[in-house]
């Protein structure tokens, strides 16, 4: 970083980007600001309705499942699988940029490479964790009965212990609130949305140094662009950990 | 050559392609990639605080009170902490100009207010089902520790 600008420059005297950045990256940039507000109001509304309840379920008893690990209590273990796999994959897309900055193809191909397969493998875990939230069956005492329900954006079996009853060994709770599903499934599903167009963008960032596109253009800042949103997918989950998971 | 070339002609990388005419200098590619894997090993180390935290109310049992309150609020500094790092150092925010850098960072200062009203509008919220809620209140029901499977 030794290059410097005269002292007294004119940033803003015309013919020139005043931010030194590109119109391509300058909206990169802009975008992802306007994405930040709408994840921030999602969480947001999902604090509001949240401290509005007197009760709500402990992240610590919902997420301890382990996929092959049967009943096993394993609180938070998953989810730090694949908070890890995140952080893996944003490290491999700064190492695909890094690459892209030193102009060398086969160094941006094989980070892209590895990013690609955390996106897909993030992708992977959420779907199964999503799949053992609706079918996992749990023990609810609904209008004097007790009934087996999954988690949906209907229901939600994370309430309260009735105390004194037992179900096959099992505690049977009170139905929780039923916001809890829809906030859950409609911001990690968000998130997961955007994991996934990343994803796309990244096998086009792919086959686009494949085919030595960026070496005739001469640079490789389209990797730069699309790295800015995959880390801003890294950073939105960041949070999604800290307000579901964590808090 | 207009006044602005002669300016900054100088600046520019000889060999390289600049992405976009409209900028007047490109960075030179770091040397090495110590800084990233330096800024993976502090986000791991962060992450497995928040992770520590995170385990330990539920390990100890801490259900309400002051303690339960640091240890959110510990994990929400982490959290932020971790943000800055992934914004500064990966996606080079800390490498740009100043101006750029405040135009980005100062919309986000937004979100304090946003935040302060949206809780406070909860917890007003709480006060009226606690008036009004003709159902059962379900207040201060302990949760019985890894019943739920």
């Amino acid at each position: 970083m030794s290059t410097h600008v005269p002292a007294g420059f004119k940033w803003w005297s015309g013919g020139k980007s005043p931010y030194n950045v590109s119109y391509g990256k300058l909206m990169m940039w802009l975008f992802l600001l306007s994405d930040t507000f709408t994840f921030g109001a999602f969480l947001i509304s999902y604090g509001t309705v949240r401290v509005s309840h007197e009760y709500w379920p402990d992240p610590n008893y919902v997420f301890n499942a382990f996929p092959f690990m049967g009943h096993a209590n394993l609180p938070l273990a998953f989810v730090s699988l694949m908070t890890f796999i995140l952080i893996m994959s944003s490290v491999t897309m700064v190492l695909a940029v890094h690459e892209g900055h030193k102009r060398n193809r086969y160094g941006v191909q094989k980070w892209l490479g590895w990013t690609i397969l955390g996106g897909t493998l993030f992708l992977s875990c959420q779907a199964w964790e999503w799949t053992h939230m609706i079918t996992g069956s749990h023990a609810v005492l609904i209008n004097g009965q007790v009934e087996h329900i999954g988690s949906t954006i209907a229901a939600n079996p994370y309430g309260p212990v009735v105390p004194g009853l037992t179900d096959h060994g099992h505690a049977v709770t009170q139905p929780g609130p039923v916001a809890f599903g829809g906030f859950f499934f409609g911001i990690t599903g968000f998130h997961g949305f955007h994991v996934f167009s990343g994803v796309l963008l990244l096998v086009l960032a792919f086959v686009w140094t494949r085919i030595g596109r960026f070496d005739r253009v001469g640079h490789y800042e389209m990797v730069e662009k699309i790295g800015l949103y995959w880390h801003f997918v890294d950073l939105v989950w960041v949070f999604v950990f800290l307000c579901f998971y964590l808090i | 050559m207009s006044h602005q070339d002669q300016h900054t002609e100088h600046l520019t990388h000889p060999n390289h392609t600049l992405a976009s005419p409209e900028i007047t200098y490109e960075h030179e590619p770091a040397s090495n990639t110590k800084k990233i894997w330096k800024t993976f090993w502090i986000l791991l180390c962060l992450t497995i605080a928040e992770l520590a935290l995170g385990l330990s109310h539920y390990a100890l049992n801490i259900h309400e009170g002051f303690l339960l309150t640091f240890i959110k609020g510990a994990m929400i500094i982490l959290s932020l902490m971790k943000a800055i790092y992934i914004v500064m150092t990966f996606m080079h925010l800390g490498d740009e100009l100043k101006s750029f850098r405040l135009t980005i960072l100062i919309p986000l200062t937004l979100f304090v207010w946003f935040i302060l009203a949206f809780l406070w509008d909860g917890v007003a919220w709480k006060e009226l089902r606690r008036k009004f809620d003709r159902v059962t209140p379900v207040e201060k029901v302990e949760q019985t520790p890894g019943k739920l499977n």
